[in-house]
């Protein structure tokens, strides 16, 4: 049974459905965490002090890690094995049929956009944060605590490039979660004619959630740093 | 030389004959079996039944159709549904009610034996395709459900959807690739058979040449015994309900080679099609004869309204229903708009001669179902027929559901084919043809929803038993061998008729004659005959046959992939099979189902027949292109039925 | 009305194709597009010309054989109908309508607009019937069939396997073909039985052809002639993964 995940195609789908799934677990939680940030700079603190280099955050990120890994790898054998199903010759015309999601053929795009915005990501924070933790330091670059997410939130939101980067990161995101939430339900065997509509109509609320919570962040602190009002 | 006709009729009571002869009929042991080979030409209903039972047998079939997959054929386009006499509807149907219907429908020039063993076995079918999962449509209880079609008082039809001849032909298919899997049964698709090749001592049918469609390679393939499953010739009228691609060229070349032609000018013409548009139209689109479950046919009563209709300045739904002649009803109101096919077809005809026809060509009538949709409402009717409406729409632009269909009768069905025994064997010995490919079960008229059940019948019920009666004599025959004479000879009289084909390089294109070989049957020996209509048929076909051998243009080579080509030889043997329907038609001086000769009608004008005379089924020989055939007649005697005249007033 | 027709013509399987344009004039506006391409291939055969191949039959949309790229469409711009029933008043008149066979891996041309679908026929082969031998089976009301899944089983089954979907894929994935038939086999008693060893032996048998894997972007749905939906790719789904994990 071992080999199905990798010889079949629809074994490869599945692990493209349950890696995507724990993904999709994770930016909710993440998200939500985020959210913290908004309402109190030291209740986020407290999580991020909660997450820093303990054995069971460590163990997370890894798992983590090894999820983005396999989704990502995966999406490169699919669309490898996909394009040569295709064949050499292309048609000369073509079209988006009705009712199919200009997202659901560019997951591809997508995910690579999401991938570069988590490179960013990462040396914005895991390395400002958790590497530093690992590192037996207790300032990061910045000259912040690696446990002071807040004040790294609001540094790293403060200068427009970064805003900007962000919220392009978090459309792809929201785009790919768009089609990936339900096609990975589909994938498991989770719907019919009945339930179809339900899990799109899901699918666009988990993903409207996750991006409406990261951006808010974002724009929040943005608004807070550079208007004098506030 | 006549044929020397043996119908091998067993004795005894008509319920019991099937029974009588199955137990009187050699088997073949599972061990033999395996090692005799068997050709089925053809992969409708009729053919992959066959060849998928045959092979469950243990025998080794090759299978060969000329689609791109057996799934393809034109069995697939049946819409209304498959008859059997289960009497679920508690209505007292029983297999004597199928017969008599059968038979009835056929206007009793089929034979009694044949007709009653398909009603017998009508049952069965029903329980092989509900086992192969074949979606039948379903009433609340979970039971199977019926409707009721023409020539019958009881609701008897099976149906999936509009689509009945899919769902079993998928059956059928599912079975023969549960066979193809095991590797007992082989597949040839993209392959038209160009000859049957006898034995040239025993005469026994031994194999066939094939051409590969994609390649144009002449093949060889030597068998124990062959079956002819391809269909009716319907498409000699050109425009006709059949496929593009239905030809009558494996029967013809049977016929050519020895085997009688039975009844060929038996046609059905459907009533219920969408009337032809224009001049340059390829093909004819039939709306299932359910639609006459719930659709009335009618005409204007007056001339001045028929005038309106057809300068457009009055819509069909305007007329009032006082001016309407529902003429079916008014003829036949014991059966309505259920009458016969040939009936209503012929009853259309009637009006539309009397200049009653309500489009501008004056070659249509009118389906209407404003009574069917104020009785059910208009949800009902769309669950009934809404694929059927959309597909009318689809075609013509108007709306079924606010202006009523129009319809005249096309051609549809072939009840005339190869003369077969019992056994299905023709008057070749190992050669056997089922479905539409014969002459056997349908008379002169076939009743809706009974094709199906004969392919199916022939297919699973029949041929899987009488065949082993032949191949019991060949258990200790060797593996045929193709390098034989018959074999070359055959191969290179195909060979040189291909390249005499691509050598013409005349000036008109092989559907150009064609067309007019169309027009030339429909309206010389379509609907009504004459003997006047007749002989210039057969003078002119003639004409055009030489024509086609000095004037076609077939483009294109002999070793590729050649459409032209194809259509060339099929239409090479419509050339003749057309005469041969007139001669078989003027022979006919009686009218009965599909044959209707003008001098023979009732005052009423109905069908007149005359029992005395033509109680036979005309059996053709072959004697050569320009030759005229020589005809054996087959007596149809009735032990058991009384042959009244058809009667579907009251 | 007048079309300018884009063409697509290959010799064999192993020559190089290329688009040809053709006129075609005077074509009335209720013929159907397959009887406009006969009225084009009898103006070539009449100049000597090689007429345009290209795969029909039934011309009632039911055998599935017609199979047209038309202007980016499987089956030509309308909905839920194959190629054989479009009808040239749905073009504008004076249109250049650009005409292509399948394009898929699994689907190689045999020449100009026909293309080899024998892969469709394997997969059934590899396990889309019922087991049942001829006559060894039970009187057809013996088991009861609720309406509804009769007529879910019924919408899959219409299925004609022409290869739109397959084509139609950025994927190349002959998913909704294989769902269809396991599928509209899964809804019913009698096909239940051997439903495990169905769905594994067409998906293995599907992937050894080289078909892509699905992505669900719902293309296939979208230009299959009969509708089919992709909830019957979840079904398919569903099937294969329990079959799986009782291995």
């Amino acid at each position: 049974m071992g080999c199905f995940l990798t010889n079949s195609s629809l074994g490869r789908k599945l692990v493209m459905s349950i890696s995507g799934c724990f993904l999709v677990l994770f930016l909710l939680f993440h998200m939500a965490m985020n959210v913290v940030a908004l309402i109190s700079g030291e209740a986020y603190n407290m999580i991020c002090g909660f997450l820093g280099a303990n054995w069971y955050a460590l163990v997370g990120t890894a798992v983590l890690a090894l999820g983005v890994l396999v989704h990502f790898v995966y999406a490169f054998i699919l669309t490898y094995q996909n394009r040569k199903a295709r064949g050499n010759v292309r048609y000369a015309v073509t079209v988006t049929e009705k009712g199919v999601d200009w997202a659901s053929k560019n997951m591809l795009v997508l995910g690579v956009i999401v991938i570069l915005g988590l490179a960013l990501h990462m040396t914005h924070f895991w390395s400002k944060m958790m590497l530093v933790e690992l590192m037996g330091e207790h300032t990061n670059g910045l000259g912040y605590s690696p446990t002071d997410g807040a004040a790294l939130i609001q540094y790293t939101f403060s200068q427009w490039y970064n805003v900007v980067l962000y919220l392009v990161w978090f459309a792809a995101l929201w785009l790919h979660l768009n089609h990936g939430v339900w096609s990975m339900l589909q994938t498991v065997g989770w719907a019919n004619d009945t339930w179809l509509p339900r899990i799109k109509c899901i699918a666009k609320l988990v993903s409207g959630v996750i991006f409406l919570g990261f951006a808010a962040v974002v724009v929040v602190f943005f608004i807070k740093s550079n208007c004098c009002c506030c | 030389m006549a044929f020397k006709l043996d119908s091998k009729i067993p004795a005894g009571e008509l319920a019991q004959k099937w029974s009588n002869h199955k137990a009187a009929i050699k088997v073949v042991s599972p061990a033999n079996k395996r090692k005799l080979d068997i050709i089925v030409v053809g992969t409708g209903l009729g053919g992959a039944s066959a060849a998928a039972s045959l092979s469950e047998l243990g025998y080794n079939v090759k299978i060969f159709c000329i689609q791109d997959s057996p799934r393809r054929a034109h069995s697939i386009a049946a819409q209304g549904g498959i008859n059997a006499a289960k009497n679920y509807q508690n209505d007292n149907d029983s297999v004597y009610r199928l017969y008599y219907d059968t038979i009835k429908g056929g206007d009793y020039r089929a034979r009694e034996a044949n007709v009653y063993r398909l009603a017998e076995v009508s049952n069965l079918i029903i329980d092989q395709c509900v086992a192969q999962g074949v979606p039948f449509a379903r009433e609340y209880g979970g039971l199977l459900a019926n409707r009721s079609f023409g020539g019958a008082q009881v609701s008897r039809t099976f149906y999936a959807r509009g689509q009945t001849g899919q769902q079993l032909l998928l059956g059928a298919y599912a079975a023969l690739n549960k066979e193809i899997a095991t590797g007992h049964v082989t597949s040839y698709t993209r392959h038209e058979m160009l000859d049957i090749v006898l034995d040239d001592k025993t005469g026994e049918a031994c194999g066939i040449i094939a051409r590969n469609l994609v390649t144009g390679e002449i093949e060889r393939h030597g068998a124990h015994a062959v079956v002819i499953a391809t269909g009716g010739y319907g498409n000699v009228f050109f425009l006709s309900t059949n496929a593009m691609a239905s030809n009558g060229s494996a029967a013809f070349q049977c016929y050519r080679k020895g085997a009688g032609f039975a009844n060929p000018c038996f046609t059905q013409i459907h009533p219920t099609c969408i009337p032809v548009h224009g001049t340059q139209q390829s093909k004819l689109t039939l709306m299932s004869e359910s639609l006459r479950n719930d659709g009335r046919i009618w005409v204007p009563k007056k001339l001045e309204d028929v005038e309106a209709l057809r300068k457009g300045t009055l819509k069909p739904s305007e007329i009032a229903e006082e001016d309407r002649d529902y003429y079916l009803e008014r003829r036949y109101p014991a059966f309505g708009n259920l009458v016969p096919r040939d009936v209503a077809s012929r009853a259309a005809k009637e009006r539309c001669d009397a200049g009653y026809g309500v489009n501008e060509t004056g070659l249509a009538v009118f389906l209407d179902f404003k009574t069917a949709i104020a009785v059910h409402g208009k949800e009902v009717i769309e669950k009934r027929y809404g694929n059927l409406f959309d597909m009318y729409k689809e075609i013509t632009d108007v709306n079924p559901y606010d202006e009523p269909m129009q319809i005249f009768p096309a051609v549809h069905y072939t009840m005339g084919g190869i003369w077969v025994d019992y056994n299905l064997m023709t008057t070749i010995p190992g050669l056997y043809a089922i479905g539409e490919a014969n002459f056997s079960d349908h008379g002169a008229n076939r009743l809706g929803a009974s094709a199906l059940m004969q392919g199916l019948a022939d297919g699973y019920f029949v041929l899987p038993y009488t065949i082993g009666d032949y191949l019991s004599k060949k258990i200790q025959a060797p593996k045929v061998a193709t390098d034989t004479p018959a074999f070359d000879a055959a191969e290179k009289a195909v060979k040189e008729k291909i390249a005499k084909l691509l050598s013409i390089n005349g000036s008109r294109s092989v559907d150009d004659i064609h067309r007019q070989l169309g027009l030339i049957m429909w309206d010389n020996v379509g609907m009504a005959r004459t003997k006047e209509s007749l002989e210039k048929a057969i003078v002119e076909i003639a004409a055009l046959r030489k024509e086609f051998w000095k004037d076609v243009k077939v483009v294109g080579t002999a070793d590729s992939f050649n459409v032209e080509l194809e259509k060339a030889l099929r239409l090479a043997d419509f050339l003749e099979l057309g005469e041969l329907m007139a001669r078989d038609a003027l022979n006919r001086e009686e009218s009965c189902g599909g044959h209707f000769r003008s001098e023979h009608q009732t005052a009423e004008g109905e069908a007149l027949r005359h029992d005395v005379e033509f109680a036979y089924a005309a059996v053709w020989e072959y004697k050569g292109m320009d030759e005229a055939p020589e005809l054996t007649k087959e007596d149809l005697t009735y032990e058991f039925t009384h042959r009244a005249q058809r009667n579907y007033k009251d | 009305m007048n079309f300018t027709l884009k063409i697509w013509r290959q010799r064999d399987a192993h020559s190089k194709g290329e688009f040809k344009e053709y006129k075609v004039t005077d074509i009335s506006s209720d013929t159907s597009f397959l009887e406009m391409l006969d009225i084009l291939n009898n103006d070539l055969v009449h100049k000597g010309e090689e007429p345009v191949a290209f795969d029909h039959d039934c011309r009632e949309g039911i055998c599935g054989m017609c199979s047209l790229h038309i202007d980016g469409h499987a089956h030509g711009p309308s909905q839920a109908v194959t190629t054989c029933q479009i009808y040239m008043r749905q073009f504008k008149d004076g249109a250049t309508i650009t005409i292509e066979p399948w394009r898929s891996a699994a689907f190689p041309v045999i020449r100009d607009l026909v293309v080899n679908r024998n892969a469709y026929d394997q997969i059934l082969q590899a396990g889309g019937y019922v087991s049942v031998r001829t006559n060894s089976v039970p009187d057809g009301n013996a088991i009861p069939i609720p309406q509804a899944d009769a007529e879910e089983s019924m919408d899959a089954a219409a299925c004609v396997g022409c290869g739109a979907c397959a084509a139609t894929c950025k994927n190349g994935s002959a998913m909704l073909f294989v769902a269809a038939r396991v599928s509209s086999l899964a809804k019913l008693p009698q096909g239940r039985v051997e439903g495990a060893r169905r769905a594994k032996a067409m998906v293995a048998k599907m992937d050894e052809l080289g078909f892509g894997n699905c992505t669900n972007t719902g293309a296939c749905q979208a230009e299959c002639p009969k509708g089919i939906s992709i909830a019957h790719i979840a079904r398919l789904n569903r099937e294969f993964l329990c079959a799986k994990l009782k291995d």
